[in-house]
């Protein structure tokens, strides 16, 4: 079993190295995590008055300055560290969640399924950023409560496709085995079921991410983070109180948005490179592509292309 | 039909839960809060609000000194009644007056601009599957996952910037002109279009990806299936087949995911109308968290909550109607 399951494991590990999307999605994402770490030991200080507010763009100041007269270039850099620090801890903590209800509620069934499902579908239907928005405004600021924010209001998506998965995995056969092996079912969740997710899960993690940093910078730009931080959503926050669409300074939101944009895309990318590697009908697709005029044989894939159910 | 009318009833019966769930949180999260919510209102408004505003607050919350429970039925009972408290920012406005015309404008902007990238979406989301190799598959999915991959509400401030500002080609925002009579008459509404097209525009170009994408995919797979493979068999013309035969099955969950899309666009409409300094929900919004002013904000989130339940409940009865499956 764990010689199949090692196999099929190196076998993404290397699909997602050959990728050319997950790569550059890849590739882009740990440049930002880098900038993030190393950046602001670089860059000039974010929080100085450096210049004349609102300048554009020049040799001193690459991408201008802000209304405050603060370096742009710098509060871009600096803002990326939390930013993506609050975006990926809320999408651990999402996918954590989600495996742990949508896990249990998809395996065990019946009343648990019931109550955990209504659970589910109550957190999905609720809409979002008016939830977010008190829950924020009540809570004092800061990139705890946003995280905690994001979680609560972001964690029934995953649960659900993750109860889903759990609920075809239950009928397999190799579930009714360990089941008759007397194993017990916190075992067989764990270290039978939860590895054969794993592309289901990190890209869990990956829309997760996006959806975190995309409603953290919504958020912050309500004016519902902590102000006084730099971050990509409040340095938005500033840009639209400083007037920076009546003045005409593009310069002041035009960067902070393309990281962000940079960032989910990448992301995206990578999630692309992932389906492309472990999802049986596109590899079956590629396969044949690649495979059925020169009839060669295939290790071990079944071609699948239509849907038998 | 019995079978069909005990599914309605199910549905309205969980939409009822989830109202009951939100009205709870409602309830309890300023009680949660660390701290006396009393005391956190009372020291951040010190000085600013009139005693007959902050007993109108105390009101509001029901702090009194009734047991939690007692508290709980109050506020239930007021909620039933209609009556969502003051606002502090424009004290001694209800709260329910304040919002049931921003609700207005703000259903016009999500609405219109949801049917449209709803319907244009799966329309593009068909033809691409339907074309898979052509040219528009290679170059629409990627260009609008990138468009998709920014924020919504920053997309609308660049739109703002460039076509309100640079190009004056559309106005800079508020729902309609100073020179117009609100009503119904043709100035009136011209204006309030032409006021409510970049705002919505900038939502459909966010939107529309995630429809298109999700059709695409579900036709892909309704293409494989036999019976299409049995249409073509029969010689029927591609067209036919393409929308009769397989749009028409793989349009249901696009359908489903309609109702749950309500919430997100909600949500995203929310910030744009605060680029576009629009008068609906999501100003109101802004205002309310720039002033902290809590009843309005607790309203903001139970009216925008009440109305994506009561739309689920209107899109499972448009699927009663569209799929036969659910009707048996």
């Amino acid at each position: 079993m764990s010689y199949i399951h090692n196999s099929i494991l190196s076998r993404w590990i290397t699909g997602i190295i050959q990728n050319r999307k997950a790569v550059t999605g890849v590739v882009i994402i740990l440049l930002f995590i880098f900038i993030g770490i190393f950046g602001p030991f670089i860059t000039q200080d974010p929080t100085a008055f450096l210049s004349t507010p609102l300048s554009p763009p020049s040799w001193e100041h690459w991408l201008g300055t802000n209304g405050q007269g603060q370096d742009v270039l710098a509060q871009t850099i600096s803002g990326a560290r939390q930013t993506l620090l609050v975006g990926f801890t809320t999408g651990i903590m999402v996918v954590l969640i989600g495996a742990l209800i949508g896990g249990i509620s998809g395996y065990y069934g019946g009343r648990i399924d019931d109550l955990l499902s209504l659970l589910i579908n109550v957190f999905l239907v609720m809409p979002g950023l008016p939830l977010m928005v008190i829950l924020a405004s009540w809570l004092p600021p800061g990139p705890g409560t946003l995280t905690g924010v994001l979680v609560l209001t972001g964690w029934a998506w995953n649960a659900r496709v993750i109860r889903s998965q759990m609920m075809t995995f239950r009928s397999r056969d190799f579930v009714s085995a360990a089941i008759v092996s007397g194993e017990r079912n916190i075992r067989i969740i764990v270290i039978e079921i939860m590895p054969r997710m794993l592309s289901l899960l990190a890209s869990s993690f990956i829309g997760a991410s996006i959806y975190a940093i995309g409603a953290q910078v919504g958020l912050e730009f309500l004016g519902l983070g902590d102000v006084s931080t730099i971050t990509w959503g409040t340095n938005l926050y500033w840009a639209s109180n400083d007037m920076a669409l009546l003045t005409g300074s593009w310069w002041t939101f035009v960067p902070t948005g393309l990281s962000i944009a940079i960032v989910s895309f990448a992301l995206t990318l990578i999630n692309f490179g992932i389906d492309e590697v472990t999802n049986p009908r596109l590899i079956s697709e590629r396969v044949w592509r690649e495979n059925i005029p020169t009839n060669k044989a295939i290790n071990g894939i079944t071609p699948v292309v239509k849907d038998h159910e | 039909m019995n079978h069909s009318l005990n599914y309605l009833l199910r549905r309205l019966g969980f939409y009822f839960i989830a109202a009951w769930a939100a009205l709870t949180l409602n309830f309890f999260i300023p009680r949660l809060m660390p701290g006396d919510p009393a005391a956190i209102i009372f020291a951040r408004f010190r000085g600013k609000l009139k005693p007959e505003a902050m007993n109108a607050l105390r009101e509001t919350f029901g702090l009194t000194d009734e047991p939690l429970l007692g508290q709980y039925w109050s506020y239930l009972k007021s909620i039933l009644q209609g009556d969502l408290g003051i606002s502090i920012a424009y004290f001694p406005e209800p709260v329910t007056s304040i919002i049931s015309s921003a609700l207005l404008w703000t259903i016009f902007l999500a609405g219109f601009s949801l049917i449209i990238s709803f319907s244009l979406g799966t329309l593009l989301g068909t033809i691409i599957a339907w074309n898979r190799s052509g040219k528009l598959d290679s170059f629409l999915p990627p260009a609008l996952a990138f468009i998709g991959a920014f924020p919504y509400f920053w997309l609308a401030m660049v739109a703002l910037y460039i076509f309100g500002f640079e190009l004056s080609w559309f106005p800079l925002g508020h729902a309609y002109g100073n020179d117009v009579t609100p009503g119904f008459n043709i100035p009136f509404i011209l204006s309030a279009l032409y006021h409510a097209a970049l705002p919505a525009l900038t939502m459909i170009l966010v939107s529309l990806g995630g429809w298109m994408l999700s059709m695409r995919n579900i036709m892909i797979t309704t293409l494989g299936t036999d019976y299409i493979a049995f249409a073509h068999a029969k010689g029927l013309s591609s067209r036919l087949i393409m929308l009769r035969y397989a749009a028409r099955n793989a349009i249901l969950p696009n359908f489903t995911g309609f109702g749950m899309a309500l919430g997100f666009v909600l949500s995203g409409a929310l910030l744009t109308e605060i680029i576009f300094s629009y008068p609906g929900q999501g100003y109101l919004l802004l205002q309310a968290v720039r002033a902290q002013d809590f009843p309005l904000m607790q309203g903001l989130f139970m009216t925008i909550t009440f109305a994506v339940l009561a739309a689920n409940w209107i899109v499972d009865i448009l699927i009663l109607f569209f799929d036969p499956r659910t009707r048996k």
